[in-house]
């Protein structure tokens, strides 16, 4: 009778961890276990790194228990560990002292602290250990933390966000399946970064490549033959649901139902100012973001067929009366929605981290959120609503758990639509 | 490959309580969307309510199960209200948009560690329908221990106080739509669906009529969630979005504007699904189909996907619906 995979349910953000002195130790579930691990028959796993300046302690003695079940292991010579766990739930994880090196101790939070899943199924629970010093982050270094963790999340929703805009502003679809559009790219890259093992730098383009190929062939075999067919707005929503499931499923078809990583996930938090520490795969993301942006902004802005764009979101019979080839236009935007949204698939990738055949129906509603609270159809109103859904998504994780952090966004989704249906930016008219 | 034994599981498709079920929440969506008009995409919400409220009652205020289902279908005209009283003034995607956001957060709200005493968030619940003290649905059950019934259709005493009491509750949400549909204030209700300003302009309050057929077919929802969750566990990895698409595809199967449509559209629905799920595997295993087992059962779901997009282009008004009365408006 269980009718529905029961995965979704395990989404999120990976935790933020503050204090993290040590640098992620990851483990690819289908990758050989890269540290000494127990419990790997289960697929929820709680993993971490025991270091101290940079240097592995081998041998220390770490237990996990909650909710009935208790597991312990020791770190190995890299001082990873990792231990399966039943259950998406908390757990104790304590760190047993007596088998760290002499006059070194758990420095923050008492040897025995709690973990809390996010969204995925893995947790990192890094001990801060060290020789007498304490380091306390400071609220205010949380919240800046926060800040700018929402930020970089806020611009990777924003990359999704304007192709929905776009889709909507000229075609007045609501489309569903783009958080399928988002996976593709993830999984375009997967194959060609993972499975062909080529450099990130091919990789990557490649999947962006793919992915407005994707956008093309949808609205050359779908979108426009429907379009010419006639249908109504609400119709073609639920065609895009059907899309959504049928991609979804091929895509889990493909990749199964675990969760695969991308090269340089892991990669180490550089402290960059007070408790502000970001990877370097972080600000390549957030760096590459803004440009693109910036790009797309020109693009919009500068260009014949972004002004064509807007000219169609705007009055789409003006548009075509004053000689402006609406359908090659729509081509355009399908092709470009679809190409941002692999790119943000693949930032997704490094930022939740993982990629899983349901990770872009996680922010499906995120997007939605982002793209309404800028007002529909106006892609920098896309842009704006993005980022402040990304801050208030990572903001809200200071007040309320982290496993409701998504909550805050959806709510003020609705609140918007209620107050303030046309969005920031959009024009004000009857939605009613 | 065992003909008998897929050909035995598909029969059984046809009646199960997930069956009745979908054909009751399918039957409050034939409500909203097939006779109102009102894009709904939150109706996994309103069943995770009538479940839940369930089985919090019983077990955490230990309310006898009848008391329990009353607060489950209370809890959803509290969520309809809720829902209702600032979003039916949207325009039909946006309401779509609000309602999916809706219904998440009540999953959100069910599956967060920060409730687990109430709601034991991603285990869920158990326990509720057998209660030590004999308050439990399972206490009141008539039926005498036993095997019941004849091949496909065999169940035990349990399971078919279960379907017994969905087929009653079924039968009258059958009956009172269709009471309903062809009173004067279901011809009101059809009349908001062609054209709102109309019926505005005789002086009918659209937004009350909106809000009642909200309501009602809310409530039939939660029915749903609750004949769900008297069958076994309580859990919030099913009331995904997932789980309101695939409702969605039982009602414009059958025909989202008429009465009997989204029943037989969820037999329809669960008779597939149970052949699908059954046959697929099989041709993986024997070889005819060059995928593993996994990837067979995987394959339904795009089935569901492609069978969904095919409905809705080529035959928007269902199986049994007339395409006079069809309710994609605009």
């Amino acid at each position: 009778m269980k009718f529905l995979l029961d995965d979704t349910r395990r989404r999120a953000l990976r935790i933020i961890l503050v204090a993290l002195l040590a640098v992620f130790g990851g483990l690819s579930v289908s990758a050989p276990a890269l540290g000494d691990s127990v419990g790997e028959e289960y697929s929820a796993t709680v993993f971490g790194n025991v270091k101290i300046d940079g240097e592995p302690i081998a041998g220390v003695r770490i237990v996990v228990d909650g909710g009935g079940y208790t597991a312990e292991t020791v770190t190995d010579s890299d001082g990873r560990w990792s231990i399966g766990v039943p259950e998406v739930r908390n757990y104790n994880v304590t760190l047993d002292e007596s088998t760290l090196p002499e006059g070194i101790s758990v420095l923050e939070g008492g040897a025995t602290q709690e973990v809390e899943f996010g969204l995925t199924d893995r947790v990192a629970k890094n001990f801060f250990i060290g020789e007498g010093e304490r380091n306390e982050t400071s609220i205010f270094d949380q919240i800046v933390s926060r800040f700018i963790y929402g930020i970089n999340f806020g611009l990777m929703l924003g990359l999704a966000a304007v192709g929905v805009s776009l889709v909507f502003g000229t075609t007045g679809l609501s489309n569903f399946s783009h958080g399928e559009m988002v996976t593709f790219g993830a999984v375009a890259a997967l194959i060609f970064g993972v499975g062909l093992q080529l450099p990130l730098f091919i990789a990557i383009p490649i999947a962006v490549a793919l992915s407005a190929g994707l956008g093309w062939s949808l609205d050359a075999g779908l979108w426009r033959p429907l379009r010419k067919k006639g249908l109504g707005i609400v119709q073609l929503m639920i065609v895009s649901i059907g899309l959504s499931l049928t991609m979804r499923y091929i895509i889990q078809f493909v990749i199964g139902g675990g969760t695969e990583q991308l090269p340089g996930f892991d990669s180490p938090k550089i402290n960059l100012f007070g408790a502000v520490a970001l990877s370097s795969t972080d600000l390549m993301s957030m760096g590459l973001s803004i440009v693109v942006i910036i790009a797309f902004a020109y693009w919009l802005l500068r260009t014949k067929t972004g002004k064509a764009t807007r000219a169609i979101s705007d009055n789409p019979d003006l548009a075509a009366a004053s000689g402006i080839d609406v359908d090659k236009v729509i081509r355009i935007v399908w092709i470009m929605a679809a190409s941002l949204a692999g790119l943000a698939g693949v930032l997704w990738a490094y930022f939740r981290p993982g990629i899983k055949w349901d990770m872009g129906t996680q922010i499906l509603l995120l997007i939605f959120a982002a793209v309404t609270l800028g007002g529909l159809g106006t892609a920098f109103g896309a842009l704006i609503g993005a980022l402040i859904v990304g801050v208030l998504v990572e903001m809200s994780g200071l007040i309320i758990p982290a496993d409701l952090k998504y909550v805050g966004a959806l709510v003020v989704l609705i609140v918007v639509l209620l107050v303030r249906p046309q969005g920031l930016l959009g024009r004000k008219q009857r939605v009613g | 490959m065992d003909w008998g034994s897929i050909l035995n599981n598909t029969l059984a498709g046809f009646l199960t309580p997930t069956t009745i079920a979908f054909a009751l929440a399918a039957l409050g969506l034939a409500m909203h969307f097939g006779f109102a008009g009102l894009l709904n995409f939150g109706i996994a919400g309103f069943m995770a309510i009538g479940g839940y409220g369930y089985a919090i009652s019983v077990l955490t205020f230990g309310l006898p199960w009848w008391a329990g289902m009353l607060v489950g279908v209370l809890g959803s005209v509290v969520f309809a209200l809720i829902l209702g009283i600032p979003t039916l003034r949207l325009r039909g995607d946006y309401l779509a948009i609000a309602t999916i956001a809706a219904a998440e957060i009540a999953r959100l709200l069910f599956l967060t560690t920060a409730f687990t005493d109430v709601t034991g968030s991603a285990d869920g619940l158990f326990g509720f329908n057998s209660r030590p003290d004999g308050s439990g649905f399972q206490n009141s059950n008539p039926i005498p221990q036993g095997t019941y019934g004849f091949g496909p259709f065999t169940y035990n005493e349990q399971t078919l106080w279960v379907l017994v009491f969905g087929l009653i509750v079924l039968t009258v949400a059958v009956w009172f739509l269709w009471a309903l549909m062809r009173s004067p204030w279901g011809r009101v209700i059809k009349g908001i669906r062609e054209d709102e300003e109309a019926v505005r302009s005789l002086g009918k309050n659209v937004f009350a009529y909106k809000l009642q057929a909200l309501v009602i077919g809310g409530v039939f929802g939660a029915l749903g969630g609750i004949i769900y969750t008297a069958a076994q566990n309580i859990s919030p990895g099913v009331y995904v979005t997932s789980l309101t698409f695939f409702i969605w595809t039982s009602l414009l199967l059958g025909g989202a504007a008429t009465i009997f449509g989204p029943v037989i559209g969820a037999v329809i629905f669960w008779v597939i699904q149970a052949f699908l799920s059954n046959l697929l595997p099989a041709l993986s295993t024997s070889g005819i189909l060059p995928v593993s087992t996994t990837q067979a059962s995987t394959l339904r779901f795009v089935l569901v996907g492609i069978g969904l997009m095919l409905l809705v282009i080529y035959r928007p008004q269902g199986i049994f619906g007339d395409k006079r009365e069809l309710t994609f408006v605009k």
